[in-house]
């Protein structure tokens, strides 16, 4: 659609071209300001995108999808109910705006714009989310490799629907207690190396059918009679008591990095839906891990796209001065870096440090100092800006990447320098700064910030006193002397427990010296007594 | 390919349920924030904030996280403005602001207590949770028995009474001229000119008209059997145009309440009674209003002679003399025979008083209650204010006032009235509890 420009004395520029004039949208300028800008993303920048779905919400929609982990279809928890609560009261007062636009990684491609938005907003939503995270989605290796975008949204309604069956039938306490527990466990309830089966609706329902089948065909009272083996296996010498080990972790699949998986498959007094519910959580865990792993380079990527987007619908001009105005407002709001020493910092902007080493690297391909062909002789100079950054896009994710593309001219221009913070000394110290002797270890510091098996504890269940008295022992691997919160961890323990149904143990182990350093340790109720 | 979907009709409040489970996980806690609430705030402005802060501990999601601090580590901040390699920091102590920023969680909150507003009906409903006014079975807002009439359009049958003489006039003339029904000018008209014709053969010597007015007679004559035949076929008023007007019954609900609040005034009860008593009545005027559409108070005081005043004066003037309680309820009899209709009207009464009374009084209270008020009223409560000291001295003594004495086995009876004693201003919520407990078979006394 094109606006006819008011004849007016004075020259204006031509605004015939113009995709929108006023600050509202209607579906027809959404539609073609969505062809617009899928011209310039399919022609100019040649990104590979899902088909697009824009769904249009109203905010308290909004909100809603915000507290369910932003996604559309979820089942019911309390968590969400008091994050919907937390957010609507930040949102109300004003603390905290809401985002802009949701967008979920399936096929076709979902993204939520909220009406409030103007024109502008909903070009820049689009331009963001609907090519730039659907072009990272789509291409990126840990999303090909993890994610189903075709099945996620009829897994989720199948969870939604089997969690809510399960409600009625086993009540809403039942239900919670094993969701909480599996919330506990969600980072621990991810596959890290092997391959996940993707969840595909229809084999989960059969199977789903023939775990309870095989349950009713099985059932024989006289397993209940049987008498519990007690002895222990301490009249056993040496060796056979440790090839029953090797055994019995064999048997097992220890060490299983995978808590919930472990306690899925062998938790010995779960029901078969307690089970389904675990595998629930877990694929959900399994789902969201890659968009983890790739918080920075994603929101780079979608800035990066966005941006080059809207700069060339205005070259064209097809939106108007004060419509590009707009955008660099909303723009430069979402790529701000705060200062270590500003009350506003809290940790690196992903959005920020995203977008800066994209349009980095863009300026490298491009316009390359003699410091950058020495440090990015593969790229620096190559003219090829898109085509590189895709590359980086489909092969990195934000540890990788941060280690391969952090120059030292950004080091420099967000002036990053390294904290080092040992437990023996009264004081930090500044180990590197942004220069020669720096660089790479400022650089070495910050992928590591991003990697996320550094962030996260390194949990693993190790083995299983299954001829005694069940205890389950999880072992915690310790790096540096970092320790585990500790009043999260005997809590967290205790939902293990119930899983579990019998005691645990957690053991704390350096990792260097494999020796234990501290235990802390969960015993159920009903056997507390004994 | 792009699809646009337009999300905004879905059905809303798609979190309700999360809320609801919420609301049930921090239950306990959340009563517990109301209750504080309700009693260090005062009564006037109950319903004004609504927000309550529960103890964050209830709502902690936990998770194995490493700890903030400890251990040996290493991290990257932007913003560099004086630091050189090997410059050294004193640990910031304390909080997470600075250099520890980077390990801050974004959920950081989790340890803090939660803060959140409950909506006017949540709070509302947590006050009064397990609390009802007995008897509202019989004349709640859903059992209301009063109907009006109320229009509501028109039908094609009904009683003669209800016809609708325009509706149907309308019709029929529509009717009329839709089938041209000749009108009864047009016949007259005929009938004129025949009869003109007629006269005009008698006046002829030959008695005989003309050919031509011959032909025009019997034209005419012709055209007018056909209109009276028409006239004939084609009623004035048929039964399908009829309209009759048609009523319905709409359920009127009972949606007005009168709340009498009856108070002793004389010397012996001193200002801190009074402000007991105001807290029950506001008390019992927010239950009511959460009940009913429209509540209106009466307020009654008296000494040895009962009068109606306004809040004001109710509350805050003095006045002195003798205590006659039974004044009182006949000031409240004639009220309700004036101005309130027991079918109209939800009758809710509370009195208040610190027990004394004209000794001869009390049989006639009784009477009165028993056999005026007490059928009238949906519910009667009676609460005595008495000091703490004589609190003690009278469950030592087991003392009764002069009024317990009289309405205590009018109470033992009759499950619409309930009699309490209160004596400091804690006291005032349970009470009330109990006074409207679901189950009052063990609240009273």
């Amino acid at each position: 659609m094109s606006t006819k420009a008011k004849t007016d004395d004075t020259p204006a520029p031509d605004t015939s071209k113009l995709l929108f004039t006023s600050a509202d949208w209607d579906f027809e300028t959404l539609k073609s300001t969505y062809d617009a800008i899928e011209e310039i993303a399919l022609n100019e920048l040649k990104l590979d995108v899902y088909p697009n779905q824009v769904e249009v919400i109203t905010s308290e929609q909004m909100l809603d999808a915000y507290s369910s982990i932003g996604m559309p279809l979820m089942y019911h928890h309390w968590s969400f109910g008091k994050r919907f609560v937390r957010d609507d009261v930040m949102y109300r007062k004003g603390y905290q705006g809401l985002a802009y636009e949701i967008v979920i990684n399936s096929n076709p491609c979902i993204s939520y714009v909220m009406e409030e938005n103007t024109i502008v907003m909903q070009a820049l939503v689009i331009a963001h989310a609907a090519f730039g995270h659907n072009h990272f989605f789509k291409n990126n290796y840990l999303f090909k490799q993890w994610t189903d975008a075709e099945g996620i949204l009829d897994y989720l309604q199948f969870a939604k629907s089997y969690i809510a069956k399960c409600e009625d039938r086993y009540g809403f306490d039942a239900v919670e207690r094993v969701l909480d527990a599996a919330h506990a466990l969600m980072e621990q309830g991810v596959n890290r190396y092997s391959h996940p089966e993707k969840p595909n609706l229809a084999v989960e329902l059969e199977r789903e059918r023939e775990r309870a089948k095989y349950e009713d065909e099985t059932y024989n009272d006289l397993w209940r009679t049987l008498p519990q083996p007690d002895q222990g296996d301490q009249d056993m010498d040496e060796l056979k008591r440790k090839m029953r080990i090797e055994e019995r972790r064999a048997q097992f699949g220890l060490p299983e990095e995978n808590l919930l998986y472990f306690l899925e498959k062998n938790a010995p007094s779960l029901h078969a839906w307690e089970r389904e519910i675990i595998r629930i959580v877990r694929n959900i865990g399994q789902y969201f891990y890659p968009q983890k792993q790739t918080k920075m380079m994603n929101e780079g990527c979608a800035c990066y796209v966005h941006y080059a987007i809207m700069n060339s619908l205005y070259d064209k001009g097809l939106i108007s001065e004060g419509a590009m105005m707009e955008f660099i407002d909303y723009h430069s709001r979402v790529v701000f870096q705060a200062d270590f020493d500003d009350p506003r910092y809290s940790g690196f902007n992903p959005y920020a440090l995203g977008f800066a080493m994209m349009q980095d690297i863009h300026r490298i391909c491009i316009d390359p100092t003699e410091e950058d062909r020495k440090w990015f002789p593969d790229i620096a100079g190559n003219n090829e800006p898109v085509e590189t950054l895709k590359e980086a896009w489909a092969h990195y994710r934000d540890e990788s990447f941060i280690l391969q593309f952090l120059s030292p001219k950004l080091m420099r221009d967000m002036r990053m320098f390294m904290i080092d913070d040992q437990n023996t000394t009264p004081h930090l110290e500044v180990a590197a700064i942004h220069d020669d002797n720096g660089y790479r270890k400022v650089r070495r510091s910050l992928a590591r910030m991003h990697d996320i098996s550094v962030r996260e504890p390194d949990m693993q269940v190790v083995d299983v006193d299954i001829r005694g008295n069940r205890q389950l022992y999880i072992q915690h691997t310790e790096h540096d002397g970092i320790r585990l919160e500790k009043s999260d961890a005997q809590m967290t323990l205790g939902y293990i427990g119930q899983l579990w149904g019998y005691g645990v143990t957690l053991q704390a182990v350096d990792y260097e010296t494999g020796e234990i350093l501290h235990e802390m340790s969960y015993t159920p109720e009903d056997l507390a007594g004994n | 390919m792009l699809y646009i979907v337009d999300r905004r009709k879905n059905p809303t409040g798609k979190s309700l349920g999360n809320r609801q489970r919420f609301m049930r996980r921090a239950k306990a806690q959340i009563k517990k924030a109301v209750e504080n609430t309700i009693r260090s705030r005062g009564i006037t402005d109950i319903t004004s904030g609504d927000q309550v802060t529960i103890p964050g501990k209830t709502l902690k999601e936990p998770g194995f996280h490493h700890a903030r601090r400890g251990g040996n580590r290493n991290y990257v901040l932007p913003g560099n403005k004086k630091f050189v390699q090997g410059d050294r920091i004193a640990r910031p102590q304390g909080g997470d602001s600075g250099a520890g920023g980077s390990q801050a969680s974004p959920d950081g909150d989790g340890e803090d207590d939660f803060q959140f507003t409950l909506t006017r009906d949540e709070f509302l409903d947590i006050f009064f949770e397990d609390l009802e006014l007995p008897d509202l079975l019989k004349k709640s807002l859903k059992q209301t028995t009063a109907f009006r009439n109320a229009r509501a359009g028109f039908s094609v049958e009904g009683t003669p009474a209800n016809l609708s003489l325009v509706r149907t006039m309308r019709n029929s003339l529509a009717r009329r001229i839709g089938l041209r029904r000749p009108k009864t000018a047009e016949v007259r008209e005929l009938e004129e000119k025949i009869s003109a014709l007629q006269d005009k053969a008698e006046k002829r010597p030959s008695g005989k008209l003309t050919k031509a007015d011959e032909d025009t007679l019997h034209g005419l004559l012709a055209d007018l059997e056909e209109a009276k035949r028409r006239m004939k076929a084609i009623p004035f008023i048929d039964p399908i145009d009829t309209r009759y007007n048609q009523f319905q019954q709409i359920p009127d609900p009972n949606t007005q309440a009168v709340m009498f609040c009856l108070m002793d005034v004389s010397g012996s009860m001193s200002e801190q009674m009074k402000e007991l008593a105001k807290r029950f009545f506001m008390l019992l005027h927010l239950f009511l209003h959460r009940r009913y559409e429209h509540v209106e108070v009466v307020f009654i005081r008296h000494t040895s002679r009962a009068s109606e005043v306004d809040e004001e004066t109710f509350f805050y003037s003095r006045e002195t003399g003798g205590t006659i309680v039974s004044t009182a309820l006949e000031e409240m009899k004639k009220v309700l025979k004036d101005r309130y209709p027991t079918d109209q009207w939800n009758i809710y009464a509370a009195q208040a008083s610190d027990g004394d009374n004209y000794s001869n009084d009390g049989v006639k209270c009784t009477t009165l209650l028993a056999e005026d008020l007490l059928p009238k009223c949906q519910y009667y409560a009676y609460i005595e204010i008495t000091d703490e000291r004589e609190a003690e001295i009278f469950a030592a003594a087991e003392g009764e006032t002069a009024l317990w004495k009289a309405y205590a086995p009018l109470a033992s009876h009759n499950p619409r009235f309930a009699l309490k004693r209160v004596t400091k201003a804690s006291d005032i919520f349970p009470v009330f509890r109990e006074l409207f407990a679901k189950n009052r078979t063990e609240a009273r006394v």
